[in-house]
């Protein structure tokens, strides 16, 4: 008898310490909070890192690492001739999340799509503003609300979205975090219980992750998705430790308290890079650092002296000075990362010279300008004010005198908008949906003028070439035209391309598989653990 | 007394209005709205920006506003949050229990290790022990929380391992929250192992937090104490023979309490403001963090909300603190008069 309890109990033992040895835990080091957990509601990147890149997923995806479009919950999808129908045939047998706080009794199927995107679109629909200021920030700034008209049951399993005009980037916005599919049966059971506002406390979703729990601005936990379509993940518990500081995060990733590190401080890469249990993935982001002139403004209306100062920058230097290494030179107004990006295009030479030159040649003398330089840190710019007295310096080389201005950050993006601006105005883009259209139209084209287009600048030439590439699906046609439209904007010199910064990662020696997302985000489906 | 009481209280009600106005007001004055912020780079027309002005009720006059959020004050509501859509209490309150036992523990941290420090200095004067419980008051004094943090840090988690880098508790204890206090919860949740885990979690955020606290305190205690031992009636004891231990402990270091605990008590402004940094150091999910994003959102009825609460604490501390005079000096027990 005792003999038999010994060795069931060394067999219950055994079986524990098997079961201890498969769970795997990941634990990542997130710079922030999110705001909440429905993604339409917000369009903060780390909000998506916690919500949609985890716990859901949507019709199309883009292959992870990259900005190449994949089918998801949609298997596949046909255009109609004119453009204007967009049919997409659903995955069968997918299955939303079984948690302690839902439980579902059917799979994903049309319901559940044109729930998604109704909210959004139709202002009468009783989740259009379900909690107080709901406001569909990115579907409303990627201009859904007058690109689509409907969105149509057509069985269970089919669901067709009908546009009012002809639109090559819709199926790259079908695959951004706005564009996440969430389950219509969870909406209705929290509406039928008055806790609406649950939808964006806790995420019910298909996707590789479920949601465990969120204790507020400290730990967010999830569990892997053991029914999940693409199979499930190979780590099996996912826990964000939120550590806004830099320094404290690789002290942690050191220390091993958690396995990956999103933003490195530049002044640790050394260190990470010489750690043996550590190792640094690096790529250029989604992203340019720009300064635009404004082109309706003399002497800033005449080629001639926007090249010339575009000469004068000694780009070199403000990398090595404001990026730390963590940057690489931008001569066009797209990140190499994205198709069509025309690499045969030379960038305008440093030669203060030359520049000193031309400027006497357009006949200006004496010209003082405005530097405008923004308030806070962005990706592409680490630090403007810094990169604003570096220009400052240069533009004095070739007898330009510069003054540094700079506005608290919403009131510098409202007042760089304006046409009258006086001044040039540093300032950036990170991308949404990887399409060239995303920048080239948003950034420079003559609708946005007044708007995002803060170099004012209208072309007919190349605002003819993005608005036919933008109609046309053909990704070959469309290729030739956005490279065309570089050589034309370098041509003309609206801005000054200044850098697309580059993103670092420090991980644990024994992360498997993590690709850097070309979006910025960090997506943990595939990633392994030894 | 319990007129003095009622006369405290009766003051707080237009400090606490005049709060009401100054968080009203000083958000608003700050340039920029949410709105603008959450657009970001990709900005928004004109329209789209006077409709969501409409929506949060930003478009109205400010009387109006002024009026609508007092009258919500005076319901016990808050408002939302512009950011995550919660109401402000709930989020206050999730939050407010990690600073509240931060600054628990790096208060007792501050005032057992000042007091005592402060009162042999006092008694030894001119030693060395003075003097090096002087020299370390003013660097404390003066050190910058920030650097100081990260250098604990480097040292005790990094180089020497014996604690934790950040956070509030080993991320492989997992257990409902009950009180908000990490210490009594990991108690609560009977895993073994969890409550060492909180405390040493505690350490070195105690350590930052209650530094300039401490250098405060002792350097009070201990010209308080110098003030109380040249009196005559200290003379007097001595004279007739009393233990030293007694004349120190009973006689001088009674009275000498009365100003260290209004300087422990003004502390509690110190704190909240040293918790922003601290926190941000050591992950610690407390109000000073979320307060600082507040802003920067310009989430507006959060600012105002905590801006209120805290306020709201600091002044209760304050009542307490005056309260408990009389409890350690008989001379200033409040009378009617």
């Amino acid at each position: 008898m005792k003999t038999k309890a010994l060795i069931l109990s060394a067999l219950m033992g055994t079986a524990l310490m098997a079961g201890a040895a498969q769970s795997k835990t990941f634990v990542y080091c997130s710079e922030g909070s999110p705001e909440g957990f429905d993604p339409a509601l917000y369009t903060a990147g780390t909000t998506f890192d916690a919500s949609s890149r985890q716990v859901y997923n949507r019709l199309v995806e883009f292959k992870r690492g990259t900005t190449t479009i994949a089918p998801a919950l949609a298997e596949s999808w046909s255009v109609s001739d004119d453009g204007l129908e967009y049919t997409f045939k659903l995955r069968k047998g997918v299955k939303f999340h079984s948690t302690d706080f839902f439980t579902p009794t059917r799979d994903f199927n049309a319901d559940d799509v044109v729930f998604s995107f109704k909210r959004q679109l139709d202002k009468n629909h009783p989740w259009h503003e379900y909690t107080a200021g709901t406001s569909w920030e990115y579907f409303n700034g990627m201009s859904m609300p007058s690109l689509l008209k409907d969105v149509v049951k057509v069985d269970d399993y089919t669901v067709k979205f009908i546009l009012t005009r002809p639109e090559a980037p819709m199926i790259a916005n079908l695959a951004m975090d706005f564009a996440s599919i969430l389950s219509k049966e969870y909406a209705d059971k929290l509406a039928a219980a008055g806790k609406k506002e649950d939808l964006n406390q806790k995420p019910v979703g298909t996707g590789p992750f479920k949601f465990v729990a969120y204790q507020k601005d400290a730990v967010i936990r999830y569990k892997a998705n053991e029914n999940y379509w693409k199979g499930k993940a190979a780590i099996d518990d996912l826990i964000f430790a939120i550590t806004p500081d830099a320094s404290v995060r690789h002290q942690r990733l050191k220390a091993n308290e958690c396995q990956l590190n999103p933003y490195p401080n530049p002044a640790d890469l050394e260190a990470i890079r010489k750690d043996p249990d550590l190792k640094l993935m690096e790529q250029e982001g989604l992203n340019v650092g720009y300064l635009a002139y404004n082109t309706l403004m003399p002497p800033f209306d005449n080629v001639k002296v926007r090249k010339a100062l575009n000469m004068a920058i000694n780009k070199q230097a403000i990398l090595d000075a404001v990026f730390q290494g963590a940057g690489k030179i931008a001569k066009n107004p797209i990140p190499p990362t994205i198709w069509s990006y025309n690499d045969e295009i030379k960038d305008d030479p440093y030669d203060p010279v030359a520049a000193r030159k031309m400027l006497e040649e357009a006949g200006v003398k004496g010209l003082k300008m405005k530097i405008w330089a923004m308030p806070v840190q962005r990706p592409y710019n680490p630090n403007a004010r810094r990169m604003a007295e570096l220009i400052q310096a240069d533009f004095k080389k070739v007898g330009v005198d510069a003054e540094i201005v700079s506005y608290e950050w919403g009131e510098y993006l409202k007042r760089s908008k304006a046409k009258d601006r006086d001044g040039a105005v540093l300032l950036g883009w990170t991308g949404d949906n990887g399409d060239p259209d995303n920048f080239l139209a948003v950034l420079l084209g003559c609708d946005a003028v007044g708007g995002s287009n803060r170099a004012q600048w209208c072309n007919k030439e190349f605002d003819d070439l993005i608005k036919k590439a933008k109609v046309i699906s053909d990704m070959g046609e469309r290729t030739k035209l956005y490279k065309q439209a570089q050589v034309v904007f370098k041509r003309e010199a609206p801005w000054a391309t200044i850098a697309h910064s580059v993103v670092f990662k420090a991980m644990r020696k024994n992360v498997k598989n993590f690709k850097i997302d070309p979006f910025g985000g960090h997506v943990f489906y595939g990633v392994d653990i030894e | 007394m319990f007129f003095y009481l009622l006369r405290r209280l009766g003051l707080l009600i237009p400090t606490f209005f005049g709060v009401t106005i100054a968080a009203f007001s000083f958000i608003r004055l700050l340039p920029g709205d949410p709105v603008l912020l959450m657009a970001g780079e990709r900005g928004l027309t004109p329209e789209r920006h006077a409709a969501l002005m409409r929506q949060f009720g930003f478009d109205r006059p400010l009387w109006q506003q002024f009026l609508d959020y007092v009258g919500g004050i005076l319901q016990g509501d808050l408002g939302n949050s512009l950011v995550t859509k919660n109401p402000v209490l709930q989020e206050f309150f999730a939050l407010f229990p990690a600073t509240l036992e931060l600054s628990l523990a790096a208060i007792v941290f501050a005032s057992v290790l000042g007091v005592t420090a402060g009162v042999i200095a006092a008694v030894r004067r001119g030693s060395w022990f003075d003097q090096t419980v002087m020299g370390t008051a003013l660097v404390g004094y003066s050190m910058p929380i920030f650097w100081w943090g990260l250098l604990l840090i480097i040292l005790f988690s990094g180089i020497l391992g014996w604690t934790p880098v950040s956070g509030r508790m080993s991320l492989m204890y997992f257990f409902p929250e009950v009180t908000g206090f990490m210490l009594i919860d990991s108690l609560l949740s009977g895993q073994d192992g969890a409550f060492i885990s909180a405390l040493s979690h505690l350490i070195l955020p105690t350590i930052v937090l209650g530094t300039i606290p401490l250098a405060v305190v002792a350097r009070q205690t201990r010209s308080a104490m110098l003030e109380v031992l040249g009196e005559d009636y200290v003379r007097t004891a001595r004279a007739k023979g009393l233990a030293p231990a007694r004349i120190i402990g009973i006689h001088a270091l009674r009275n000498a309490l009365v100003p260290v605990i209004t300087t422990i008590g003004l502390q509690v402004g110190v704190l909240l403001g040293g918790a922003i940094l601290t926190e941000t150091i050591f992950s610690w999910p407390g109000i000073g963090k979320w307060m600082v994003d507040s802003i920067f959102r310009r989430d507006y009825p959060a600012v105002q909300g905590g801006l209120l609460l805290i306020a709201a604490i600091v002044m209760t501390v304050n009542l307490l603190v005056d309260l408990l005079y009389g409890l350690v000096n008989p001379k200033i027990r409040h009378t009617g008069g």
